[in-house]
């Protein structure tokens, strides 16, 4: 079972920015792209389970703070060396100035 | 097309990347990595971090299965016959290779009168070690830089006594600027540390040090961490130009076209002088550039060095390499974590370095290596100041 949570406010998110999201003993982050879209990851790399809230958001990418490990965030998918797992996505959306994401 | 294989001699992180990169750059021909040590490659970066945690290997019997890299491991590479094109190994064994790429590495250095102590290098190092890192037992570590920093952190945090000299009268003195050893240094003392500093070393056994004053320490275990020199024998030998590490061009070619080399073991060209590096990063970006030259490629190495390291909660960042320069601007990235950025005359940014709790400078440090690589002046109250996005500064001068 899906379920739609509130993470934050979009105002919490700058523009090509992610932020950190824990819910339910997990942890998320979730960013605005340049075109002002909200998008949801894993919270940690798949490489060493670094959080990526501290990474630098460039475009679509985000990139591990600690190894450079770079994840396209609309998609999860790992973008080469070091990191070969793509990180789990999940589904957003906006509703008066509110950033829901969907999670099981 | 040469029926001979690409051969790869040292299978550490830069020679087993190059293996891999030679595939994803969709070479169909045969790759040897050849490795000196028993074991599948490892990570060398968590073994003084976290030296009890077991290897973090980088690729396994499947992994160079699927690739169709060739694996040699626990055998070294003795010679190169340039002239038959050909190496062989401490077994014996000759392998003809078409285009041979050195990943030597460096080996740890120790000075007269310390042969007694013990060095930290690879995964043996870090097993024979970490026994020792408990409660009771005593660390004595010869050296204030990353490795023995690291592995005196490590060692608190498991409950042994740690007491580290460094010959220098600060921590960290080739690596980060004075300001940033200070929050390190102080962090050292608050978790109980001894430090000796601006003590030399007379000698060291097994367990015991002198000191240049003349006072002995004594431990259950001695550990140097003075620095490493590149593995430059094999090249040597063979007549290859050496210069304080394999000295190659932009394209990482040693004097001989046909032989690349690559990583700790290379000294390399870089804004006008060659320098060698001792870093985890640095071994895989001239991995994956090696493996595109050696497959042709003609563009010229132009990574900037990045440097990290962890000591308990603090993270140390560093970005491009220390230079005479003409200001030094700190910025404060909140929570107690700054970074200091290192401009010359012209206002080009040549050097950041940071430190903080947990990856609290890691953004910035990476804008930074990103300025550095452009090269151009930015203002240094922008620097400054944390309410400006480095981002926007890179973006601005696109």
């Amino acid at each position: 079972m899906s379920e739609w949570i509130e993470a934050c406010s979009v105002d919490d998110v700058e523009e090509e920015d992610l932020i950190r999201f824990d819910h339910g003993g997990r942890t998320y982050a979730i960013y605005r792209s340049p075109d002002d879209e909200f998008y949801a990851t894993d919270g940690l790399c798949t490489h060493e389970q670094v959080h990526l809230a501290d990474g630098l958001v460039m475009d679509h990418i985000i990139e591990c703070p600690k190894h450079n490990g770079r994840f396209d965030y609309r998609t999860g998918e790992a973008k080469g060396a070091p990191v070969c797992v793509n990180l789990r996505t999940y589904p957003t959306r906006v509703e008066n100035g509110t950033v829901f994401i969907s999670v099981e | 097309m040469s029926t001979s294989a690409i051969v790869i001699a040292g299978a550490g992180e830069c020679g087993t990347r190059a293996a891999f990169a030679l595939r994803e750059h969709g070479y169909q021909g045969a790759v040897i990595l050849i490795g000196e040590e028993p074991h599948f490659p490892y990570e060398r970066p968590p073994l003084s971090k976290s030296p009890g945690a077991g290897p973090k290997t980088v690729a396994d019997r499947e992994k160079f299965q699927a690739a169709g890299i060739e694996f040699l491991s626990g055998v070294c590479v003795r010679t190169i016959d340039r002239a038959a094109r050909e190496i062989g190994l401490g077994d014996g064994r000759t392998i003809p290779y078409h285009k041979l790429l050195l990943a030597t590495g460096a080996a740890p250095k120790l000075f007269p009168g310390m042969e007694g102590a013990r060095t930290f290098r690879a995964l043996g190092d870090a097993q024979a070690v970490h026994g020792q890192l408990a409660p009771g037992r005593h660390l004595v570590v010869v050296g204030g830089g990353f490795i023995g920093l690291e592995l005196a952190a490590a060692a608190r945090i498991a409950g042994a006594d740690v007491t580290v000299v460094e010959a220098a009268d600060r921590l960290m003195p080739r690596i980060v600027p004075a300001e940033i050893a200070a929050i390190a240094e102080a962090e050292h003392r608050d978790k109980g540390v001894s430090l000796f500093l601006g003590t030399g070393v007379v000698s060291a056994t097994e367990r015991q040090v002198t000191l240049s004053d003349g006072r002995m320490v004594e431990g259950d275990l001695v550990v140097a961490g003075v620095g490493v020199a590149p593995n430059t024998a094999l090249a040597e030998a063979a007549g290859l130009a050496v210069d304080n590490g394999i000295v190659v061009d932009g394209c990482f070619a040693t004097s001989d076209p046909d032989i690349f080399a690559a990583g700790d073991c290379c000294s390399f060209p870089y804004r006008g002088r060659n320098v060698r590096l001792e870093s985890w990063r640095a071994a895989r970006d001239q991995a994956d550039h090696a493996a595109a030259a050696i497959l042709g490629a003609e563009e010229l190495y132009a990574a900037v060095p990045w440097f990290w390291s962890d000591q308990y909660g603090l993270t140390l960042q560093v970005a491009g390499l220390p230079a005479p320069v003409a200001r030094t601007t700190r910025r404060a990235c909140g929570n107690g974590a700054f970074i200091l950025f290192e401009q010359d005359a012209d206002g080009v940014l040549v050097a950041a370095s940071g430190i903080g709790t947990g990856n609290a400078v890691a953004k910035d440090i990476r804008l930074a290596e990103m300025l550095i690589g452009k090269g151009v002046p930015v203002e240094a109250d922008a620097l400054a100041d944390p309410a400006v996005n480095l981002k926007k500064l890179l973006r601005g001068q696109e």
